[in-house]
């Protein structure tokens, strides 16, 4: 019997995993996918929120503050890109100045701090891209920008470092509620727990509701996106959100923490808890909508549009806590933004709850730091000469576009929870992430994962489950 | 009387070409900007025929795959047959330019040489 | 730190002319830096024929017509290195450089020839929406996939854009056993050579669609099928006219576009027409001493212009080591105009020149006896009435050194399209 189970290796799934760890190793992951960070949290904004848009007093503004202050300092820790890079709020007509007065305030209320009202000469001074037409702005310099990816994956490692196992290609089914606790039915068989957490996303509401009597639901709610080339250069150095107002609800213009820019999200809500199809009307209205904060935004440089889902729930609130009649059962849901910048502190409370729960102590062993895989183009001359020296598989660039080596995928491939398909090394390495979308790189990539791992070049999949890159061998198939 | 219209595949240029037929002879071609497009259209109505390109597997090979062509060009209706006539043939590295993979081709006559060298692993 | 005469960047077709012909011109220090693990570049996965009818008066295939050109490099002991990857290039001409064996280095070169090619556009740039299951790629990779890994990427294909490599992989998909059920083209005419379409797809019976696209793209794991629609002349799909196709592999012949990474990061100047380098009759860039030639600088359809336009930048680039491209005298431009794209060359210096100069370009639509035309300056000194021509085909007008020395007060060069 394990003390934990936690359900779903997504960034809230990961942060607990990793916070428990503090204090157990008798905890287990269950992930439906192949890898951590497949849902919600691969494809968001990759925003660190300062915490001035939830209601005050609200959990989620709690959270999400006491999240985006940890963030710098855990990057440090277990080694992940973050860049404190400020964002503003843009205003574009003078009769929604009173909203700006408003998001001020709470922001002060929600204890966000350095929160200032700017007008439109310092705007465009600082981001000249930015359209003439805007009137005032507010200004957050405590926001910052985040790799999902490496957030979520550096929490989920360093968990599996301190002895928290993962096993992915599960799905829960059902619960048992029992004297010491849970038994978690999955289609790999049963689990027995004495706590659960329940950090499953979109579907978070299916499993709570199968053990509560006090319903909860979660839609959907589709984000689409496009991601710029890094040639087109650094449109914007904030993150700039748009004002809800005159307008609508906008879309922010972003650059990321690898040098591209980011634009989006819609916010549709849908039927499908796995859809994740982007749609001609929603890309067209995030271009329509970028445009007005960026009017020259080059869309035609986009290198991928995406869309990611945000897990709803009815209340608009974060549900986390031990569910009321089902003891040692812990809600996790409705993450939805902020989640990714609250992450930290979502982590640290259910821990907190668990710890209390099952009266445990920290251990002395837990080992709090993770060393990232290195990035040669973070070095300098000497230095990388003396790595790819030092192991020559860095002196072989695989991904052209963004400069990969080998031996920067063989230890994506080879390090604690390794990559396993072509997505599992792109999220860690950005390998196919660039302009040509894996184009070159693909065919490598599947050599270097067949390689490593003993599995036969056409099993190598593009993200688990049935996603084969390739359906056989050329002379071998049964029709020609 | 007849009139077919080709595109010329003897080169890039592809130059449209046309074909006056009568009691399946060709009486006259029109549009051709060198004698290779004359010849063309007279064999693509009467006798097509094409140069087949593929691959065969290599034991032993630095590469798995060795690319492959009909030393001749062979009738357009052998082109399946040909490729099926290859799908079990197995050359052992080294390979070079050149070597016949197979000898008539689905019964064409025509070899089917490699096209790149593989060294030995 | 090692020094050069010559350092190309690229061992395809335009590399191994470039060193070629520039050896033959006396230069001694030359260097090829290739990131494959082969020299000959993209023709290796090339294996169709139709190569070479202009450089050796016979139909090679790809591999065949890189050899030829790798023997005349080896038996000239032009050295190379394998499996190095350029990061950068600086405007003094400074290269610094990757591989296994040599680790990370920094090399000078009196002279560079960028020959890097270019790459596919991918779907991200196309801008479908859907979902982003395996089984998209784009027809390249999936040549690469099957004809050099001898991989199968999928059973039920359709190909969006009727690029040449499209048209090639419709029909070596077929021949593989995979079945091509259509091709579907944005614009209102092929991208490719009219002798692939006979001969990949007329052959096969593999449908053309023409002003059609992918709509959306369906499955999550796999692609398990996608819509296409037609689209009117502004290329915006038409309501009403969906068709659902079921398949296992989307693959994307959409374009290609020049890799000038490198380039950028020497401060080259680029074409935003071409994607390439702005070049003179010598090939040369706006950085002094960097020269271009093959895909890189503009894509072509045939390897054999590649490998003229790369012996010409040889012989250029063996010039300025020689310290003999310095003229000092003022360019004259040449303006596309009229259904002209873009000219390559885009500036010439007459006393540079060789007595002929071969101006390529490209039209922008599909015209039918329509003449091209060339002014110097307001007049008009060359007609030529053309059949047809079309985006897909380049085309050329050829300069006379001679004409250009005996005008001496010459400012500009157009180069037209003039309908009957």
């Amino acid at each position: 019997m394990y003390d934990v189970v936690i359900i779903g290796a997504g960034v809230s799934g990961a942060a607990v995993a990793r916070e428990v760890s503090r204090y157990t190793k008798s905890v287990l992951v269950l992930e439906r996918f192949e890898d951590m960070c497949c849902g919600t949290s691969k494809a968001n904004s990759a925003i660190v929120h300062a915490g001035y848009d939830a209601p005050a007093g609200s959990l989620m503004a709690r959270l999400n503050v006491r999240g985006s202050r940890m963030m710098e300092a855990l990057s440090k820790e277990l080694d992940f890109p973050y860049r404190r890079n400020g964002s503003m709020v843009l205003c574009m007509a003078e009769e929604d100045r009173p909203h700006l007065q408003k998001l001020l305030e709470r922001g002060v209320a929600n204890g966000v701090e350095g929160l200032r009202i700017i007008e439109r000469q310092e705007i465009l001074r600082r981001e000249p891209n930015v359209s003439p037409d805007v009137v005032a702005a507010l200004d957050v310099p405590t926001g910052a920008i985040v790799c999902p990816f490496g957030l979520n994956i550096a929490m989920a490692e360093n968990a599996a470092v301190n002895g928290v196992t993962f096993q992915f290609d599960t799905t829960v089914t059902g619960f048992t509620a029992g004297a010491e606790g849970w038994t978690v039915h999955t289609d790999k068989g049963d689990v027995e727990a004495r706590c659960v957490v329940n950090a499953a996303g979109v579907y978070a509401d299916r499993l709570h509701n199968m053990v509560s009597a006090s319903k909860i639901h979660i839609t959907p709610r589709r984000g689409d996106y496009y991601l710029l080339d890094k040639a087109a250069g650094e449109m914007v150095h904030s993150t700039l959100f748009q004002l809800p107002g005159k307008f609508g609800k906008g879309v922010l213009v972003s650059p990321t923490v690898h040098g591209n820019t980011i634009v989006g999200p819609t916010a549709i809500d849908i039927e499908e808890k796995d859809n994740t199809a982007t749609t001609r009307e929603g890309l067209d209205q995030v271009a329509r909508k970028a445009a007005v904060s960026v009017p020259s935004i080059p869309l035609r440089q986009a290198i991928t549009s995406f869309a990611g889902l945000r897990a709803h729930e009815d209340g608009g609130e974060f549900i986390i806590g031990e569910v009321s009649d089902a003891p040692g059962f812990f809600d996790c849901a409705g993450i939805e933004s902020p989640g990714l910048s609250s992450s930290p502190a979502i982590g640290e409370m259910v821990a907190g709850l668990i710890r209390e729960k099952l009266g445990l102590s920290p251990r002395s062993d837990f080992v709090p730091t993770r060393k990232g895989i290195v990035n040669p183009q973070t070095l300098s001359f000497e230095e990388r000469q003396a790595l790819v020296k030092e192991n020559p598989a860095y002196g072989r660039v695989i991904c052209r576009c963004e400069t990969v080596t080998e031996g920067e995928i063989v230890d994506a491939i080879t390090r604690p929870l390794g990559a396993r398909s072509l997505d599992g090394v792109k999220r860690r390495t950005r390998a196919g992430m660039g302009r040509c979308q894996g184009g070159f790189c693909g065919p490598r990539v599947m050599e270097l994962i067949a390689r490593e791992t003993g599995v036969d070049l056409s099993e190598i999949t593009k993200c688990g489950g049935k996603s084969r890159m390739v359906v056989g061998k050329t002379k071998e198939g049964t029709e020609a | 009387m007849e009139k077919k219209n080709l595109i010329c595949i003897g080169c890039p240029m592809g130059c449209p070409i046309t074909v006056t037929l009568e009691a399946g002879e060709v009486r006259e071609v029109t549009g051709f900007t060198c004698k290779r497009g004359e010849t063309y259209a007279r064999k693509e109505v009467t006798n097509p025929t094409r140069i087949v390109t593929t691959t065969v597997r290599v034991e032993g090979g630095v590469s798995p795959m060795v690319s492959v062509k009909t030393a001749q060009d062979i009738p357009k209706g052998k082109i399946f047959d040909c490729a099926a006539a290859l799908r079990d043939v197995r050359v052992q590295a080294p390979v070079a330019i050149g070597d016949v993979v197979l000898s008539d081709a689905a019964g064409t006559g025509v070899d089917v040489v490699a096209t790149k060298a593989v060294a030995a692993r | 730190m090692n020094t050069y005469d010559i350092v190309i960047i690229g061992g395809g077709p335009a590399g191994l002319a470039a060193a070629v012909s520039a050896r033959d011109a006396g230069v001694e220090r030359i260097l090829i830096l290739e990131r494959d693990n082969e020299l000959g570049g993209i023709l290796n996965q090339c294996i169709h024929n139709g190569f070479g009818l202009h450089t050796f008066q016979e139909e090679l295939t790809g591999p065949e017509y890189a050899a030829r050109f790798i023997d005349q490099v080896k038996e000239r002991q032009i050295p190379y290195l394998l499996n190095t990857m350029v990061l950068d290039v600086s405007s003094d001409r400074v290269i610094t450089a990757m591989n296994k064996t040599d680790g990370l280095f920094q090399l000078s070169a009196r002279a560079i020839i960028l020959a890097m090619g270019c790459r596919e556009r991918p779907r991200g740039a196309l801008n479908i929406p859907g979902t982003r299951p395996a089984g998209i790629y784009s027809a390249g990779t999936a040549q690469r996939l099957v004809n050099m890994e001898g991989l199968l990427p999928g059973r039920k294909v359709v190909i969006l854009g009727s690029g040449d490599i499209g048209l090639i992989m419709a029909r070596r998909m077929t021949l593989e056993g995979a079945q091509v059920q259509v091709v579907a083209e944005l614009m209102p005419y092929s991208g490719g050579l009219k002798r692939n379409i006979v001969q990949c797809l007329d052959d096969y019976g593999i449908p053309l669609k023409l002003s059609h696209t992918v709509v959306d793209i369906r499955g999550r794991e796999r692609v398990e099928g996608i819509t296409l629609a037609a689209v009117d002349e502004h290329l915006k799909p038409i309501p009403g006219t969906e068709e659902d196709y079921e398949c296992d592999t989307l693959l994307l012949s959409c374009g290609l576009i020049p890799e000038n990474e490198l380039s950028r990061s020497a401060g080259v100047a680029l074409s935003p027409v071409t994607s390439g380098a702005v070049v003179d009759e010598s090939l040369e860039t706006s950085v002094p001493g960097v020269f271009a030639c093959g895909n890189v600088l503009h894509v072509h359809d045939l390897v054999d212009f590649v490998s003229q336009e790369a012996a010409a930048a040889g012989r250029a680039a063996a010039k300025y080591v020689r310290g003999e491209l310095e003229t000092g005298e003022a360019a004259i431009s040449l303006k596309a105009q009229g259904g002209v794209r873009y000219t390559v060359p885009a500036r010439v210096h007459p006393h540079r020149m060789e007595a002929e100069q071969v101006v390529r370009f490209r039209v922008g639509a599909v015209y039918r006896n329509a003449y091209v035309s060339v002014y110097f300056d307001e007049e008009r000194v060359s007609r030529r009435k053309r059949q047809i021509m079309a985006p897909g085909e380049m085309e050329q007008v050829v300069l006379k050194r001679e004409d250009l020395l005996s005008r001496p007060d010459l400012k500009t060069i157009t180069v037209t399209i003039e309908e009957a």
